[in-house]
């Protein structure tokens, strides 16, 4: 039956061809939005998790309440015995100190006075411990565009862009204006050992990177720290786990209220990033329910048409004794081909388009210049698992549903009428 | 105007109480007790924050309302810092760098050391009559003290706030208590101001409450331990010169 129906499909390509390329440019545009929509979402998640959040982060309740302003003066303290506990308790989880600080660079001029300024946002990680993994973490030595990781206190990384706006060299000096966490004025001189780029603007344009060592002496904080952030060993955030491990983790503290007790936060309730992380999951489905109703009214259109121009074949069908039903399910069948075949082919389309925007991307840098949003300035779309079968649900299911309609006009038929119909 | 408009009018000249000095006077004898040529000051700042208290101390030197100097004197990690306005511009010497950083523009309306007083609100100094309209906008009494509340609204472009609300004191012509406002309305800092000590013929608080309204906490205590009016201040004290000695 199969063989039969396919040999139609190919010799008869009036039966086929537009169905095909209707279903094929439909699965093709379901593959590409929802590989670039993935692929963006998932890195906007990606940097957010490794420059920010992480996986999931412990703060004190104090801070995390008003962590957008980044109040050191609520950090936490006695950080080293509360990561020995994390290490014990989360050990899939690898653990690191941050600690983000805001205030003013200042670039001195031959005689010590101001020759520019511009405000920094400070991020002190852990570069000289290489277990940290931070630099690796962060991408910085392939990020960076000038001179090198530092590699000894008092030697801080700053921002490709902001240092073209302070007109710095590697080995310049600039000094940190701001205040330590008991609200004094701290002022610390660092050498520039070298610029990158992270291809996010925010990052680009103001930040300066220190060791945390350096950032704990600058604003009197020994054994203290913003924020505790993890990131799990399988290198990709897990919702369910990062819940978890949250609500563990912070049904301990509960009974306490001491707005210092730490608190741990996963990804998805930081940034406001639970929307997106929604938006990566229903909007894949999205598309589909889309594609699946806009093709099912073109397809159906194209049955009804396919079933005009078939009227004699199927009343000679009916003439030779042929059930209304049988009829109805071969055509259902043939419509499950076609699917299949537009299927096919607009997934691989979809594939290798949505491959080479993953490659190349579109360069929305230009556009990005005053945001201080953590996002990446290429959007690239992502190849991933899921899109070898996504399409194959508009595909099938719209060919069939628009046959499925235009074929029941084959019940309508009666055959005492068939012969004066057919005029035999 | 129209008949009821005159009418409002006149019976609003008789609603007020007799013997009201204009708001432009009263705020007259106000920057007569408030500014002076010179000032040499030391004070206390307490800062009151979620996790501690700090006091720092600070000398102040101030020639009119261009110029001012002040220099840290502890606790140590903030001991030897200085700081130099003249007119809108603002240095800081820091000793342990031995730099001098110069800030200008919206950064004089950051926290000074944390506190809820900005580096304009540090050293401000200027004649109120120079820089606000004033009208009276009601009577009040503030812990047994009768006060006008004068509704001030800026005059010149460059004004730290938009508006001020103030209670002056009747008999002393002193603020007991501001509010100082946005461009917006928004209410930005509430200051109450109590210990008016007679210096020579004039009246001048020595304890000021700052409170940013936009931060938690009970705000900053600003305490004026010494003052000095119109003394000789050399010319050198207001150099950038000044700042490394």
């Amino acid at each position: 039956m199969i063989k039969f129906l396919l040999r139609g499909i190919l010799r008869d390509k009036n039966r086929s061809l537009l169905p095909i390329i209707i279903i094929t440019m439909g699965v093709t545009l379901t593959i590409l939005l929802s590989g670039f929509i993935r692929g963006v979402m998932g890195d906007i998640i990606d940097q957010n998790a490794r420059f920010d959040t992480g996986h999931v982060k412990v703060m004190s309740r104090a801070y995390a309440e008003d962590k957008e302003q980044l109040p050191n003066d609520l950090a936490l303290l006695g950080v080293d015995e509360l990561l020995d506990t994390l290490r014990t308790d989360f050990p899939d989880v690898h653990w690191v100190k941050r600690i983000r600080f805001g205030g003013l660079l200042d670039v001195p001029d031959s005689t010590g006075e101001t020759r520019g300024q511009g405000p920094a946002s400070g991020m002190a990680i852990e570069i000289f411990n290489k277990s940290s993994g931070e630099i690796e973490r962060l991408n910085i030595e392939s990020s960076l565009k000038r001179g090198r990781v530092p590699q000894k206190t008092g030697e801080a990384l700053i921002g490709n862009d902001f240092a073209d706006k302070l007109n710095l060299g590697v080995g310049d000096k600039v000094t940190y204006v701001g205040a330590t966490m008991n609200g004094s004025m701290t002022f610390m001189t660092f050498t520039i050992s070298g610029m990158v780029k992270f291809g996010s603007s925010f990052m680009d344009k103001g930040a300066i990177i220190i060791d945390l060592s350096d950032a704990q002496t600058m604003l009197d904080m020994p054994d203290g720290a913003g924020e505790l952030t993890g990131f799990f060993d399988e290198g990709v955030y897990l919702d369910e786990k990062a819940h978890q491990i949250s609500q563990a983790f912070n049904e301990r503290y509960a009974p306490t209220t001491d707005e210092f007790a730490p608190v741990m936060l996963p990804l998805r309730d930081q940034n406001n990033l639970a929307g997106y992380l929604d938006y990566v999951d229903s909007f894949s489905a999205l598309f589909v329910i889309i594609f699946v109703f806009a093709m099912s009214l073109v397809l159906w259109n194209t049955g009804l048409l396919g079933g005009l121009r078939r009227y004699q074949e199927y009343g000679i069908r009916l003439a030779l004794g042929e059930s209304k039903g049988h009829i109805y399910r071969s055509m259902v069948l043939e419509a499950v081909l076609i699917g299949i075949i537009g299927s096919v082919i607009g997934t691989a389309i979809g594939l290798a388009i949505t491959y080479y925007m993953q490659v190349h991307g579109i360069d929305i840098g230009d556009k990005m210049t005053d945001t201080s949003m953590m996002m990446p300035t290429i959007m690239r779309a992502r190849v991933t698992p899921g899109l070898f079968y996504v399409g194959f649900i508009p595909g099938l299911f719209a060919m069939v549903l628009g046959n499925m309609l235009s074929g029941i006009g084959i019940y309508k038929r009666e055959t005492a009428t068939l012969f004066k119909e057919l005029e035999v | 105007m129209n008949t009821l408009s005159l009418i409002t009018f006149i019976i609003s000249l008789f609603a007020l109480p007799q013997g009201t000095p204009d708001a432009d006077a009263i705020l007259k004898k106000v920057d007569a007790n408030m500014t002076s040529k010179t000032l040499i000051s030391t004070s206390e700042m307490v800062i009151y924050g979620r996790r501690s208290t700090r006091t720092i101390t600070a000398k102040g030197y101030a020639e009119g309302h261009e110029k001012s100097f002040t220099e840290y004197l502890s606790p140590e990690r903030e001991k030897g810092t200085k700081m130099l306005k003249i007119k809108d511009r603002l240095w800081i010497y820091s000793p342990s760098t031995d730099r001098t950083i110069q800030l200008s523009g919206h950064m004089l309306r950051q926290s000074v050391m944390g506190s809820d007083l900005s580096y304009e609100d540090m050293m401000e100094n200027c004649k109120m009559t120079e820089i606000y309209h004033a009208k009276i906008a009601g009577e009040e009494t503030i812990d047994g003290r009768e006060t006008w509340i004068l509704e001030l609204t800026a005059k010149v472009d460059n004004a730290t706030y938009e508006k001020r609300k103030t209670w002056i004191d009747q008999k002393r012509y002193v603020p007991l208590k501001e509010e100082l406002f946005a461009k917006s309305g928004q209410l930005l800092k509430k200051v109450t101001l109590s210990g008016i000590k007679q210096y020579g013929n004039r009246w001048y608080p020595t304890r000021m409450n700052y409170k940013d309204m936009l931060k938690e906490g009970k705000g900053t205590d600003f305490v004026v331990t010494e003052l000095e009016f119109d003394a000789d201040i050399p010319e050198y004290i207001f150099t950038k010169a000044s700042l490394k000695k």
